[in-house]
């Protein structure tokens, strides 16, 4: 009993990391989203569900304006991160980004060794005064990422040589090497077997502990299994956003229902 | 979860922490947009450069080769003296002929004489010297003009005769009094005469379609170049170029796409292709020396030869183009063929093939253009070092008499001493880069006509 | 009767076959020609192709070796000495040329005046005609009309046996189709073999001259001499190594020159320019690569040397004494290359996926951090062997050295200096009227191995580089 009020309280005093308010996305003549609103909690894992081209991925690209990288996409609206806009002319996205880390929907190690692809983001932002600095930065990040037992004796062996699920682990490491305050991930199992899937929800889960984490998914099982809140997108539409639990056993719109039922997507 | 520190995981590591707030931006992430800043300017300025040697070379072409378009004449009116031409007074064009273009210059020293009288220009210079003024081609052009038609002779008729190279160069600029001081063909004082016979309207400067049409001329005729007979010679290679290649590249590459088995020596070809590709061109004209006249015997200089180093230059190239463009028509053509009863061989010549040939017309005008260009290989095959002064003889004739082409042209005038000829060379480059902006405009609108996408 | 003639003649009597096979197998098939395996005109063609194929390749093949046969069949006549041969041999055939032009009888015509009468019929000989000479003339022309007569004769059965033998195999039930089929591909087969002959021609006029070359002088002499200097009239010192040292600095410079320009070019046009930019500078920076490189030879020649002495010739620094040298050519050929390398680059850097890009963009880096720290080394083993396709370049090209680089070979450190390369003392020892016998001549065939197996090296290594770089990425 103790123990879940605990919990609850811990919630009580969540507070909002990431706040959207009426956010469109354009590319070209395409309207990707249509005015989405939402509130991402800090310390807790945020899910995006809904079927293939509905918003999700590119508004989670809103978040640390990765969209300023393709050149037709248009982003209005009001995204707040810790209550200042990150829209705001005097934002440098390169700082916003080592703030909001990104892990993509194919591993993407960079053909280097495992060692220098964790440390290119602290080495960038000059986060580390020395080799042995780096050496702990390095180490460190491996551990949370756990991979390090798997990656301590071939440290200077190429990314590129690692398994599927090895190569993923270690873009969650490079990530979470520049300390970023919050994590996005697009579809990070989509190209992992079962067990490496299972090793990395379990990783998403230890790093709630110290990020907000925000996770697009297929697998409406894997947003049960890892977040504690779910948003639901359709066609470009936040359609609902709550509780996990809540949008997977009693969904309020009918077309989320749909969804999790198995009858659109 | 209370011993967490309230804002990120430090742990124990020292580390450098960026600015709070994403609004302000902290010292290393300023210096990093410099960098950045500083990188961009790089790849910009290395484009600008690129663009400006563009402009420069574009620059100097046009500015140095326009006035080969152009020349210098005098219009002068010479007394076709019987006595001298024709004493006997019978029209016998043998007789008419022992008169050599020598005995005609005496006509032009008269003529030139008179009209600096009767335009009242004062000179010291003698009757002799004001003919220097003169192309020393003009008593040939009066000497054509009396034999083609001796009826002139006894009349007083006016010329249009080529100013002499260095009277052009005043003209257009090039020549000026200081740089006559020790030249032996012309003296400041005749340039006084010019300026004067240039105030008179005698000596006008108008559009020279000779240098476009005519032949080359020897050593001491600047003035009377030409590159038609060049581009003559270029037409025939090009000719023999496009007869030879575009079948033997369209077959080969049919077979290399459509037919060949994947086994070592199709993979031998392909490599083969691909290396002749970037053999340097001099190569290939030591091949053409070697195997076109050492070896089979044929004729030196002649267009033909130089056609078939320059296919066999141009075959890689179609046969990449031809090979790219067949890859890009979609199996489902191939397969819907083959379904309804056609034989392999069927299915690539009625339905393949005509879809690729936008690709492969395109590839071949390309190809061509490279061809047209090429100097090199015809330097080693005897296109260069004489003067294509005559057009041959016939149609066919003119694959095997001696000729030279555009560029073989352009590097012979390049070579040449008097700097006269430079402005030629110019001229001919900008005849040649017409022809190459033709033909890849062409390709440009075969592409644009007919491109397909599947 | 002249090979054009007999051309003629066969093509007609491939037209008439192909006019009767198609009716035979019409005729066979009572005029059904649902009852035919292939159309009509696949039995025509089948006709058409027997004729041509065999009785052309005879034709030339016979064209060919007839001057060769009958030349070495009346050189006993002249009764000369090895050096002599090939030039009476020139005379021989011209008179025996001329001969047949003045229509006499070759059996009584004699050596007096013959020159003069040779002449007016447009012959122009060197010297008066001698009676062995004439002799060999006479017994030439005798040879060559029997060879026609027999080549006539020759051609003409084949192409008649095999028009008969054809349409007498020609019935309903011959697969016309398939036959000619097989025709075809033989033909492509062969226009696929051309690459491989052109390839085997090159080498073989290579390595047969240079052969020859190194029999009249030690090859240690060429591959070590640090001396050039060959003299028509003997003891020349043919040392290829100052050409070496030419080719590679011009060739350094040049790389200098591009290798940055074009790749920064490249990595703006692709990284950072708007598509509206690219749109236009791109194909703008391709015409530097569209310009045929005897423009680039004058424009080093007048515009570039001209330039060069003004800022460093007697005038300025003083360190250039004439318009052409190392660093002109250089210069020039640099900027020809740069399209070369940045279209080259262009292709490589977009071959880097996107997702690698993205990766280093979310990790907070700036677009300049991901293209040097990430892209470049990615894009790396593609870059170097685009440079070595553009050094390939380099070593190999003739007009803009021809021109601009000057004709001294030294070695020399100074880029100021005029030196030459192995391309263009090809071009030097191989025009104008030299003794195609002599070591002068005969050392452009080494220089041309050289050269052929240096770019042949590198274009292999070069292309094995880049395809094995674009397999890592697909």
């Amino acid at each position: 009993m103790n123990d879940l009020r605990l919990f609850e309280r811990a919630q009580a005093v969540d507070e909002t990391k990431i706040s959207a308010k009426g956010v469109n996305v354009h590319y070209g003549a395409a309207h990707a989203l249509k005015d989405v609103s939402v509130e991402i909690g800090d310390r807790r894992v945020t899910a995006f569900i809904g079927p293939s081209g509905c918003g999700k991925s590119t508004f989670l690209r809103c978040l640390n304006r990765m969209n300023d990288t393709i050149p037709s996409a248009r982003v209005t609206g009001r995204i707040e991160l810790d209550g200042q806009d990150i829209y705001d002319p005097r934002v440098d996205p390169v700082q916003l980004r080592a703030k909001v880390g990104m892990v993509f929907q194919k591993p993407n190690p960079f053909p280097k060794s495992i060692y220098e692809n964790v440390a290119y983001g602290p080495r960038i932002h000059g986060l580390a005064r020395s080799r042995a600095d780096m050496d702990a930065i390095v180490e460190k990040a491996l551990r949370r990422a756990a991979l390090w037992n798997e990656a301590k004796d071939r440290l200077n062996a190429p990314g590129t040589g690692l398994s599927g699920g090895q190569q993923q682990r270690l873009c969650i490491a490079r990530a979470v090497a520049t300390e970023p305050e919050v994590l996005l991930m697009d579809e990070p199992c989509s190209a992992l077997d079962p067990i490496a899937t299972a090793q990395v929800e379990e990783l998403i889960d230890e790093l709630r502990q110290n990020y907000s984490v925000v996770i697009v998914t297929h697998s409406m099982q894997q947003a049960a299994r890892v977040s504690q809140r779910t948003a639901f997108f359709h066609l470009g539409h936040l359609v609902e956003y709550g509780e996990t639990g809540q949008i997977f056993t009693n969904p309020r719109d009918p077309r989320t229902e749909s969804y999790i039922s198995g009858r659109i997507g | 979860m209370t011993d967490l520190p309230a804002n990120g995981p430090a742990g124990s590591i020292p580390v450098h922490r960026p600015a709070r707030s994403i609004l302000e931006t902290d010292a290393r992430t300023r210096a990093r947009n410099r960098a950045e800043a500083r990188f961009r300017a790089y790849g910009l300025g290395a484009l600008l450069a690129g663009l400006a040697f563009l402009a420069i070379l574009l620059a100097s072409i046009l500015w140095n080769g326009l006035g080969a378009f152009t020349q210098t004449r005098l219009a002068l009116p010479v007394e076709l003296t019987e006595s001298e031409l024709d004493p006997e007074g019978t029209r016998d064009p043998a007789a008419l002929a022992k008169v050599s273009t020598f005995g005609y210059e005496d006509l032009l020293e008269a003529a030139m004489a008179r009209l600096v009288a009767e335009e009242g220009i004062a000179t010291e210079l003698e009757p002799g010297d004001l003919a220097d003024l003169l192309s020393s081609g003009a008593a040939a052009q009066v000497r054509d003009a009396v034999l083609a038609d001796p009826s002139l002779i006894g009349r007083t008729v006016t010329f249009d005769v080529l100013a002499a190279s260095r009277v052009d160069g005043y003209v257009k600029g090039r020549v000026t009094r200081e740089s006559l001081a020790d030249d032996r063909n012309l003296s400041p004082a005749h340039l006084d005469v010019a300026d004067a016979l240039i105030a008179d309207g005698d000596l006008t400067r108008g559009f020279n379609p000779a240098f476009v049409l005519g032949a080359d001329a020897s050593e001491k005729r600047p003035e009377a170049a030409g590159i038609g007979i060049a581009m003559l010679g270029s037409l025939y290679m090009m000719l023999v170029v496009l007869g030879l290649s575009l079948p033997i590249g369209v077959a080969a590459s049919i077979y290399l796409e459509e037919f060949a088995p994947k086994n070592r020596f199709t993979d031998f070809i392909e490599v083969n292709i691909a290396n002749l590709a970037a053999v340097p061109s001099i190569v290939f004209g030591i091949l053409g020396l070697v195997a076109f006249i050492q070896f089979a015997g044929l004729p030196t200089s002649a267009p033909l030869v130089g056609g078939l180093v320059l296919t066999l230059m141009t075959l890689p190239t179609i046969i990449i183009v031809t090979r790219a463009s067949l890859k890009a028509v979609p199996p489902s053509i191939r397969d819907a063929a083959l379904g309804v009863g056609a034989s392999r061989m069927q299915a690539v010549f009625h339905h393949v093939l005509p879809l690729a040939i936008p690709g492969i017309m395109t590839g071949t005008i390309i190809g061509m253009a490279r061809a047209l260009g090429e100097t090199a290989p015809l330097l080693l095959i005897g296109m260069v070092g004489f003067v294509a002064s005559n057009p041959p003889d016939g149609v066919l004739d003119g694959f095997v008499s001696p000729n030279s082409a555009m560029p073989a042209q352009i590097y012979e005038w390049a070579k040449r001493a008097d700097p006269a000829f430079y402005e030629r060379a110019w001229g001919g480059i900008i005849v040649l880069l017409v022809f190459l902006l033709l033909m890849n405009l062409a390709a440009v609108l075969v592409r644009r006509r007919f491109e397909r996408r599947w | 009767m002249p090979a054009g003639w007999l051309l003629l003649l066969v093509l007609l009597i491939a037209a008439l076959g192909y006019g009767l096979g198609r009716r035979r197998a019409l005729v066979s098939a009572g005029g059904n020609i649902r009852v035919l395996h292939s159309l009509p005109a696949a039995y025509g063609w089948n006709v058409a192709m027997a004729v041509l194929i065999p009785s052309l390749l005879v034709l030339a093949l016979w064209s060919f070796a007839a001057p060769r046969v009958i030349g070495a069949m009346v050189v006993p006549l002249l009764g000369a000495g090895e050096g002599e041969v090939s030039l009476l041999m020139g005379d021989v055939r011209r008179v025996a040329e001329g001969l047949v032009r003045l229509g006499v009888d070759v059996s009584t015509v004699a050596p007096e005046g013959l020159r003069e009468r040779l002449g007016e019929v447009g012959i122009a000989l060197g010297q008066d005609v001698s009676p062995a000479t004439l002799a060999a003339a006479a017994r030439y022309d005798v040879l060559a009309a029997r060879s026609d007569w027999l080549m006539t004769v020759l051609v003409l059965a084949i192409a008649l046996g095999a028009a008969a033998w054809t349409i007498r195999r020609t019935t309903s039930a011959l697969r016309a189709r398939n036959e000619v089929e097989r025709g075809v591909l033989g033909l492509l087969v062969a226009a696929a073999l051309v690459a491989i002959a052109t390839t085997v021609g090159i080498v073989l006029a290579l390595i047969s001259n240079t052969i020859k070359f190194f029999g009249l002088y030690p090859a240690t002499d060429f591959f070590f001499g640090t001396t050039w200097s060959p003299s028509f009239g003997g003891g020349s010192e043919l040392g290829i190594l100052p050409l070496v040292w030419g080719t590679l600095y011009i060739s350094a410079i040049s790389l200098l020159v591009a290798v940055p320009l074009g790749l920064l070019s490249a990595i703006y046009l692709s990284e950072y320019a708007s598509p509206r930019v690219r749109a236009w500078a791109k194909p703008m920076l391709e015409v530097l690569a569209g310009i045929p490189s005897i423009v680039y030879g004058l424009f080093a020649l007048l515009t570039v040397g001209p330039a060069l002495l003004v800022v460093f010739g007697d005038g300025g620094l003083g360190i250039m004494q004439g318009g052409t040298a190392v660093i002109t050519a250089g210069l020039v050929m640099g900027i020809m290359l740069i399209p070369f390398v940045s279209s080259l680059s262009d292709d490589i850097i977009n071959a880097v996926p996107q997702a690698i890009r993205d990766g280093s963009l979310g990790l907070g880096a700036t677009p300049s951090e991901t293209i040097r720290q990430v892209v470049i080394p990615a894009a790396l083993p593609g870059i170097m062997g685009a440079i070595l396709l553009a050094a390939s370049r380099a070593i190999g090209e003739t007009m803009i050295v021809v021109l601009g680089a000057g004709a001294a070979a030294r070695l020399s450190l100074n880029p100021f200096d005029a030196m030459t390369t192995i391309t263009a003392k090809i071009v030097s020892q191989l025009t104008g009227d030299s003794d195609f016998n002599s070591p002068e001549a005969l050392v452009a065939f080494a220089l041309g191995m050289t050269l052929f197996v240096v770019t042949l090296a590198l274009n292999v290594l070069a292309l094995w580089i880049v395809r094995r770089y674009r397999e890592q990425y697909e």
